[in-house]
């Protein structure tokens, strides 16, 4: 099987999205499962229903939602577009953005069951020996809630490298700006007699996915503390 | 005085009170399970905030509620052994017991590395994982831990409850070279009063 320009093309635009969306979504996620592991609020039922919306919601109605929101004219999209510069809709950077939403709640909900597995005495211990509250949590919190941050990658990439419905529905389905895998496959799905690229894309989709999960048991087996694990 | 604590904290419906003022050596803190010994531990760490009162140690006020001091538990210089050890699982026994050494300032450091691991006779251990570790193992990880924080007392609750007779004989002998040897105090909780007979300078009864 050998891969055309065209092929490369969608890879590589692929996987910048989904490496952008993941790496957006990532603070955001270890911020809000923590917030929601530990924190104790008022609207926190509030936060943990938004959160989860693009995981219930229709893809299509999150992307007429980011389509509402964050075009032009939009209340988050004119702003960011008159005063910052930015344009989101029917860029690659809005396609990133998509699949950020997207797999945000799958990411929260993977590091939040780890946060909440770590044992908080370990964090009073910690702070008995000298450790500051921050210290104790750089040192303690965050790399015993690793496992969580490696599924919660590989959960993020796949959801993000997958994303469709949200995704046409915000940034369009443009070649060489938005058009990724799954949009590049529907493409060629509505017209007869490419077979092969369809085949042949499918077959890299299913690459990347068992790629990301593979590299992630490795990485989680090189810092299991002398135990085995698995990341999913 | 080594402990001079005065303190009082409700705790749903319990309220937990004690106050003594003992001198060196090692204190037995003794009394019916409920009564809230390790809740009185907790707060002479400062992982338990007192509703009223104060806790010095050596001199040094860690709490007055009247005074309005409060030291975070990371500059109150207890070292504190845990029922459990509660060793940290996801680094090896050498990393453990740096721990708090790191974070100590030098002059704060009174023993060494290599002192503690010949004292506590874990040399074999060092490269270990906690979780491989027995309990007296993990026990006396947990000992070395603390001193080489450089605390100027030390806290510790039933160290001896999770251990079979003979690693007991052992970790005993252990504390009492801590006690007569280094010369640190110790508030020690057990409910076992064979234990509190060899090992306490003086003993303290909790009531409900």
């Amino acid at each position: 099987m050998t891969l055309s320009a065209d092929d490369w093309e969608i890879i590589r635009l692929s996987l910048k999205v989904s490496g952008v969306a993941v790496g957006l979504a990532l603070p955001v996620s270890f911020a809000l499962a923590y917030l929601l592991a530990r924190g104790r609020f008022p609207g926190k039922a509030v936060l943990d229903g938004l959160v989860h919306l693009p995981l219930v919601l229709p893809p299509v109605v999150t992307g007429w939602l980011l389509l509402i929101g964050f075009g032009l004219r939009g209340p988050i999209g004119g702003p960011l577009h008159d005063w910052f510069g930015i344009t989101l809709i029917f860029r690659w950077t809005g396609a990133a953005f998509a699949a950020a939403i997207m797999a945000l709640p799958l990411m929260v909900r993977a590091i939040r069951l780890s946060i909440e597995a770590v044992d908080r005495r370990l964090e009073g211990a910690a702070r008995t020996l000298g450790a500051s509250p921050w210290h104790a949590f750089r040192t303690v919190t965050l790399p015993l809630s690793r496992p969580g941050v490696l599924a919660a990658l590989v959960l993020g990439f796949a959801r993000s490298i997958g994303e469709f419905g949200a995704t046409i529905t915000f940034v369009s389905n443009i070649p060489g700006e938005t058009r990724t895998l799954p949009l590049a496959i529907y493409a060629a799905l509505q017209m007869p007699g490419n077979d092969a690229t369809v085949a042949r894309l499918a077959m890299i989709s299913v690459a990347l996915s068992l790629g990301a999960l593979v590299a992630s048991e490795w990485l989680n087996r090189r810092h299991a503390f002398g135990r085995g694990g698995h990341v999913l | 005085m080594s402990f001079d604590i005065d303190v009082a904290k409700r705790l749903g419906d319990i309220e937990i009170a004690a106050a003594f003022s003992v001198g060196p050596g090692l204190t037995a803190l003794t009394g019916p399970s409920g009564a809230g010994k390790t809740s009185l531990l907790a707060m002479v760490a400062g992982l338990l905030k007192p509703d009223r009162g104060h806790v010095r140690v050596d001199g040094v006020t860690l709490f007055d509620k009247a005074e309005g001091i409060d030291l975070p538990p990371n500059r109150r210089r207890i070292g504190y052994v845990f029922q459990d050890a509660r060793l940290f699982p996801h680094r090896r026994v050498r990393a453990n017991l740096l721990y708090g050494h790191r974070l100590a300032t030098p002059e704060d450091r009174w023993i060494g590395l290599e002192d503690v691991v010949s004292f506590l006779g874990i040399a074999p251990l060092l490269d270990r994982w906690p979780r491989s570790l027995s309990g007296g193992e993990a026990q006396r990880v947990a000992i070395g831990r603390a001193l080489l924080s450089g605390p100027r007392s030390l806290l510790m609750d039933e160290p001896l409850s999770s251990l079979d007779p003979p690693r007991r004989a052992e970790i005993m002998t252990l504390i009492e070279r801590v006690r007569d040897e280094l010369a640190v105090p110790i508030l020690y909780v057990t409910h076992d009063g064979a234990e509190a007979e060899r090992l306490a300078t003086q003993r303290i009864t909790l009531g409900i």
